[in-house]
């Protein structure tokens, strides 16, 4: 059975607590988690050694201007694991990562939360966030939506974290702000918080206390799915849709899952000569510049989109507001069902494209 | 009067049993539809499926994809993952409503001249039914 550590201060106290107890004891190299930069309202990711330089540090920030997991597979190997503080959806997709020899489980002591989402990264740079924050933390601790989250936050039902070591408790703890409940999972977690001053007793983190909203977000999900209706627009949808794509390969930048350094949509392979050129205004008498938008997004769709962790940010850089996400979850869904796979839940299960079953799909090819 | 529409089916055939099943079916004068254009790869999992979309938006009315039978391929299991892909692929072109039914996959040996005449002219057929790809006459792809 689990662990759970409870300490008598706020959750984001608490576990910064922890975090530190953690350094101090040399525990673990160095943690990773959202610290402040500035007092404008900026803040990044930081890998930090030194415990003074925690007391910036807002781990529970709900912001998401990068995806975590995609940062952790960049960071070195240290001499002990690095304490990382991560969102459920940047811990799947690091699992997806740790998958395609990214990264290493082992190299991270893996800290999570029940999520209730994040803002759009826009309301930071526009500095709505004071404002913003007190009324999404009464949501959380009511179990409720924040109605400013991300729509892709209101539409995703993995928000308890999968194969992390601790999980922090904050949808639905009542009393945030002078308890903070830590569930422990791993022996790796046990041993590592020993020693640490807090109340430790058993006790599990019960799903069921998660139904309704699980529930609504999955009704969410399925409105979303159907509000875009790309299967029933067929190609005309697919021009209107990314008709605005203005091909900046930004979705694939910041996408977690697309990890590749030279991304084969921008090798040579896909360059157009002259002769390419002309022989589509032969053909067609007009060609699209820049050119094969639509090729990229149903190429990209096929190379990743049964891994697809539906963490919204391909939605949120998209310069020309395209449901980016939406599309590459519904599809993703679809295509991850047919080997009945979920992206970033196990990290012994393998992706569906590296492996195969003799008795599988047998209907196909058989004339 | 128009001439009859007689599509374009691009044909990536394995070299070890699908293209060597049309050379049989060449060298044994049967007759298939001039709609196949044959494109010669050492494996049915050479075929990125980037490909198929390509030639989907460039315009091919149709594209297969012919392979050996599973449990049969020269390299023991290409043709395994192009049966994977090729089900990740039509489930892609389902979901976003592009027409998965001008994709075709199909085991043929090297000894099935026949039967690599029956698909192809059976996926004319198809094809012609379905009328030409959409996809030719739009620029904005």
């Amino acid at each position: 059975m689990d662990k759970v550590l409870k300490i008598d201060k706020s959750a984001e106290k608490g576990i910064v607590e922890l975090l530190k107890y953690l350094l101090l004891n040399d525990r673990v190299s160095g943690v990773f988690t959202l610290r402040k930069t500035g007092n404008n309202g900026s803040f990044d990711y930081a890998l930090i050694t030194e415990p003074a330089l925690l007391e910036d540090s807002i781990p529970l920030h709900p912001f998401m201007h990068v995806n975590a997991g995609k940062i952790l597979s960049a960071l070195p190997s240290m001499r002990k694991p690095v304490a990382a503080v991560i969102k459920p959806c940047e811990l799947r997709s690091f699992v997806e990562l740790v998958k395609r020899s990214q990264g290493a489980l082992d190299d991270f002591l893996l800290i999570s939360y029940t999520c209730g989402g994040s803002f759009p990264y826009k309301t930071t740079v526009k500095g709505q966030m004071d404002k913003l924050l007190p009324e999404f933390w009464e949501a959380v601790k009511s179990g409720l939506d924040s109605d400013s989250i991300r729509p892709t936050c209101r539409a995703c039902e993995y928000f308890v974290p999968m194969n992390a070591d601790l999980t922090i408790s904050l949808v639905g703890e009542k009393d945030l702000d002078s308890k903070c409940a830590i569930f422990l999972h791993s022996g790796k977690s046990k041993s590592m918080v020993e020693g640490f001053e807090a109340e430790i007793s058993k006790g599990e983190l019960k799903l069921s206390r998660f139904d309704s909203l699980v529930k609504k977000r999955k009704e969410q999900k399925e409105k979303d799915f159907k509000e875009i209706n790309i299967q029933d627009s067929g190609l005309d949808g697919m021009i209107d849709i990314f008709g605005k794509c203005i091909g900046c390969h930004g979705c694939s930048r910041i996408c977690p899952i697309c990890h590749c350094i030279l991304c084969d949509f921008e090798s040579c392979a896909y360059d157009y000569d002259t002769s390419m050129i002309e022989n589509e205004l032969l053909s067609r008498g007009g060609v699209r510049v820049p050119t094969d938008t639509i090729l990229y997004q149903i190429g990209r769709l096929s190379h990743m989109s049964f891994s697809c962790t539906g963490c919204g940010l391909c939605t949120e850089v998209c310069p020309a507001d395209i449901p980016v996400s939406t599309i590459f979850r519904k599809t993703g869904e679809e295509v991850a069902g047919l080997f009945d796979y979920l992206p970033g839940k196990d990290v012994n299960e393998e992706i569906p494209v590296t492996i195969f079953k003799e008795d599988e799909l047998s209907e196909l090819g058989n004339d | 009067m128009s001439k009859e529409f007689m599509p374009k089916i691009i044909s990536f055939l394995c070299k070890w049993c699908t293209y060597s099943g049309a050379d049989l079916a060449g060298t044994n004068r049967m007759k298939y539809p001039p709609s196949i254009l044959p494109l010669r790869v050492m494996c049915s999992s050479r075929v990125n499926p980037v490909f198929l979309i390509k030639s989907f938006l460039y315009g091919a009315d149709g594209v297969l994809i012919g392979g050996c039978h599973p449990g049969d391929c020269h390299y023991q299991s290409g043709n395994y993952y192009t049966r994977r892909r090729f089900a990740i692929l039509t489930t892609i072109f389902d979901s976003l409503g592009l027409e998965s039914e001008r994709l075709r996959l199909s085991w043929i040996s090297a000894a099935e001249g026949t039967k690599f005449v029956r698909v192809s002219t059976e996926f004319t057929e198809k094809i012609k039914s379905m009328g030409e790809n959409p996809a030719k006459k739009k620029i904005f792809l």
